[in-house]
C-alpha cells in the first residue's frame, strides 16, 4: 500500500495534497498496489480524493487534532502504515510534512528522503530524485528498508483528476497525549501562501524605495501572483520576512518567477532556481540573473513593469 | 537551564559544487566551509540569550572530523561554554540524530536546538529524528521563543502565517530566521575559546537507512531569450503560448 497524508486548511484540501495523491497513485499502480489517503482533522468531501487516484480514504476527525503535534500524528500515521502494510508513506514538503518526516522515518525504521521531486519504481524498489546544495545538484537514491518515508514537493507533478469518489473509512483509533498546546494561528493575508504559489512576482533593491512597491503589487494582481523579495528588501523592513526567498529564506519552485531589480546573487538563486520559467527584468546587462533566466528584459524596471502589467491586462480582457 | 545546540559545517555559499568517487561523494577539494547559518546565527545565539537571562550552560555538539574543530572553536568564541565532537563522518540524518541522541539521553538537557536545515543537503530532518529517538516534543522552524517557568512559548513559521504554541520542557526546537540576531565573536571570546573544553567522543553504531546516493548536476538552462521594453505584448504571448505558464 502507498499511504498519502493530506493537509487541509479550514476543511479544504491543499493543492499539495492533490499532487501527493496523484503521485502516490502512480507509484502504487507501478508497485501493483493501491493508494490510501490519510486525512486527519476537519475535511470537506474526503471521498473526492478518489478523483485523484485514492482507492480509499481513512479519515480521523477529532477536535484535538486541529493542532498538529508531530508526536501524536506520528503515532497515528505509523499505526495505519503498519496495519495497511505500507511500502511507502508520502507527506507534503510543507511546514506540517517537514515536522513529521524525521519522526516517521525513525518510528517506521524506513528509508527516507525530504523535498522529493520525483518517485520512481524500479522492480520492487523505490528510488527518489531530489535537489541538494540549494538546487546546484541533483541527488538520486534507492530507499532502503521495508517502508519508505518521503516528503514530496508541493508542485512535484501536476494534480490529475481521472476517477470518481472513493469509500471513506472512519477508524476506531483515539489519539491523545498532545504535549503541544497551540494558542493561536495568525494568517498573514488572504493570498496563496508563497510556497504554494504557481506564479510569483519578486522584487529586489532595484526598486529603490518601499513606496515603489505599488507597481509590483499591480503586476501581481493582474497575474493573480503572490509576491516575494530578495533578502536586503526584507532586512531593511520594506517587506515582511516571510516573503524573503533564497538560501536563508524560502525555497520556492513556482511555474513562473518574475525577478524585478534583483541582481541574482547565488544565495538568491538558491531559493528560486527550481522555478519552471524565470523572467528577469534588470537594467544591468551584466546582472548574473540573466544567466539563470528563460526570458530577460534589459531595461529600467520603472518603465517595463507598468508596460508588462498593461500588456497582461489587455491580454486578460481579450 | 541546560541547553544543547547542534552545529555543523556547510560549504561557503559560493563554493563550487562537484562530486567524486563515481558521483557518490561531494568533492570538497579546495572548498572553504562555514558554520551552517541557521545553527550559528539563530540556534546558538538564542541559546546564549536564554542563558544570559536565566543562567545555565550552553553546550555545542558536532558530528564530524578534526577538520571541524575550527568551526567548533568559533561557536565557543561566540559564547558556548563547552563542546562535544563525535568523531565520525556524518553518513545521513539518521546517523547524525542517533549520535546526538546517544550523547544527550542521560544529560537532562532542557532544550535541544538544531538549525532548520543544513544549507547543503537541505534535509530538515535531524531535529525531528532526535525528538523521536528521545521521545520529546518537537517544534520546527521556530522564529520566536520565550521560556517562562519551564514552559516554552514558541512561534513557528507555517505557510502563509505563524502558529504560536506552548510546550513543556524538555523539547527539541529547530531554529529559523528571526529567532535571534547574528553575533560576531569579539577578541575576548576568541581568546577564551581556546581554553574552553572540547571533548571528543566515539560514535555509537547505527544501522543505515539510506542506500548509496548518486549525484548529478542540473541540466544547463538554454540561452535566455532577450526582449526590449516595448515588447511586453510579445512577452505575454511567449509566456502563454511557448512557456505555457499563464
Ligand atoms: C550567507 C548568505 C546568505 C544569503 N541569503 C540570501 C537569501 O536567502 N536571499 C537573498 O535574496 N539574498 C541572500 N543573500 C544576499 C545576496 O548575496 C545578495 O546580496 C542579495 O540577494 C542582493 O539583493 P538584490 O538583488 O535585491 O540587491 P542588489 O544586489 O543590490 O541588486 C539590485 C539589482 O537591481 C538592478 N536595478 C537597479 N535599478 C534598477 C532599475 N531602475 N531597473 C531595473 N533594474 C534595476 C541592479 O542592476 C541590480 O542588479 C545572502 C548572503 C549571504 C552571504
Ligand atoms: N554533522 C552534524 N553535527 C551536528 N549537528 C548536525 C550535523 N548535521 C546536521 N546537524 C543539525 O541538524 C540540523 C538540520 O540538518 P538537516 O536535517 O541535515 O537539514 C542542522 O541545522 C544542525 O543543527
Amino acid at each position: 500500500m502507498v499511504i498519502v497524508l493530506t493537509e487541509q486548511q479550514q476543511g479544504r484540501f491543499k493543492n499539495a495534497s492533490f499532487t501527493a495523491i496523484t503521485a502516490g497513485a502512480k507509484v502504487a499502480h507501478e508497485l501493483g498496489t493501491q493508494c490510501v489517503a490519510l486525512v486527519i482533522g476537519k475535511a470537506d468531501d474526503p471521498a473526492a480524493l478518489g478523483e485523484y487516484g485514492a482507492s480509499k480514504v481513512i479519515h480521523l476527525d477529532a477536535p484535538e487534532l486541529e493542532s498538529i503535534d508531530s508526536k501524536v500524528y506520528t503515532t497515528f500515521i505509523s499505526e495505519v502504515a503498519l496495519r495497511e502494510k505500507a511500502k511507502l508513506v508520502i507527506v507534503s514538503h510543507t511546514s506540517t510534512g517537514k515536522s513529521l518526516l524525521g519522526r516517521l522515518a525513525v518510528r517506521l525504521k524506513g528509508g527516507f528522503a525530504s523535498g522529493v521531486s520525483k518517485i520512481q519504481v524500479e522492480g520492487n524498489k523505490i528510488s527518489i530524485t531530489r535537489s541538494a546544495f540549494s538546487g546546484k545538484a541533483i541527488e538520486n537514491y534507492v530507499l532502503s528498508g521495508d517502508v519508505g518515508v518521503v516528503s514530496l514537493l508541493p508542485n512535484a507533478t501536476p494534480a490529475l483528476k481521472d476517477g470518481g469518489p472513493c469509500p471513506v473509512e472512519k477508524p476506531d483509533i483515539s489519539m491523545s497525549g498532545s504535549s503541544i498546546n497551540v494558542r493561536e494561528v495568525k494568517r498573514t493575508d488572504g493570498r496563496v501562501p508563497l510556497p504554494e504559489a504557481n506564479l510569483v512576482v519578486s522584487a529586489g533593491r532595484g526598486l529603490k524605495d518601499p513606496s515603489n512597491w505599488g507597481i509590483i503589487k499591480s503586476l501581481a494582481e493582474v497575474l493573480g501572483a503572490s509576491t516575494a523579495c530578495s533578502r536586503p528588501v526584507a532586512d531593511s523592513g520594506w517587506r515582511p520576512h516571510h516573503e524573503h526567498v533564497g538560501q536563508t529564506g524560502l525555497a520556492i519552485r513556482p511555474n513562473l518567477y518574475i525577478a524585478i531589480g534583483i541582481s541574482g546573487a547565488i544565495q538568491h538563486l538558491a531559493g528560486v532556481n527550481n522555478s519552471k520559467v524565470i523572467v528577469v527584468i534588470n537594467k544591468d546587462p551584466e546582472a548574473p540573473f540573466f544567466k539563470a533566466a528563460d526570458y530577460g528584459v534589459c531595461a529600467d524596471l520603472f518603465e517595463v513593469v507598468p508596460k508588462l502589467t498593461e500588456a497582461l491586462r489587455k491580454a486578460n480582457g481579450a | 537551564m541546560k541547553l544543547l545546540v547542534c552545529i555543523c559545517k556547510t560549504p561557503e555559499t559560493t563554493a563550487k559544487i562537484a562530486f567524486k568517487d563515481n558521483d557518490t561523494v561531494y568533492d570538497s577539494t579546495g572548498v572553504t566551509f562555514m558554520l551552517n547559518p541557521y545553527d550559528e546565527w539563530y540556534a546558538l545565539v538564542r541559546a546564549l540569550e536564554l542563558k544570559e537571562k536565566s543562567g545555565g550552560t550552553v553546550t555545542v555538539i558536532n558530528i564530524g572530523s578534526a577538520e571541524d574543530d575550527v568551526m567548533i572553536r568559533k561557536a565557543l568564541a561566540i559564547g558556548a561554554d563547552d563542546a562535544i565532537r563525535v568523531n565520525a563522518t556524518p553518513r545521513d540524518a539518521y546517523f547524525t540524530a542517533s549520535q546526538i541522541s546517544a550523547y544527550a539521553k542521560d544529560k537532562n538537557f532542557d532544550l535541544i536546538f538544531t538549525g532548520k536545515e543544513t544549507i547543503d543537503y537541505n534535509g530538515s530532518l535531524v531535529g525531528g529524528m532526535i525528538a523521536e529517538i528521545l521521545d520529546l516534543p518537537f517544534i520546527s522552524y521556530a522564529s520566536h521563543l520565550e521560556i517562562d517557568n519551564g514552559v516554552a512559548v514558541v512561534t513557528r513559521d507555517i505557510e502563509g502565517g505563524v502558529e504560536i504554541s506552548e510546550v513543556n520542557l524538555p523539547m527539541v526546537c529547530s531554529a529559523a530566521k528571526g529567532l535571534a540576531e547574528q553575533r560576531i565573536p569579539n577578541m575576548r571570546g576568541i581568546m577564551t575559546s581556546k581554553t574552553k573544553p572540547l571533548t571528543i567522543i566515539d560514535p555509537v553504531e547505527v544501522p543505515s537507512l539510506i542506500q548509496e546516493v548518486r549525484y548529478s548536476l542540473p541540466p544547463q538552462k538554454s540561452a535566455v531569450h532577450m526582449l526590449q521594453a516595448d515588447q511586453m505584448d510579445e512577452l505575454v504571448r511567449l509566456l502563454r503560448e511557448e512557456a505555457k505558464v499563464i
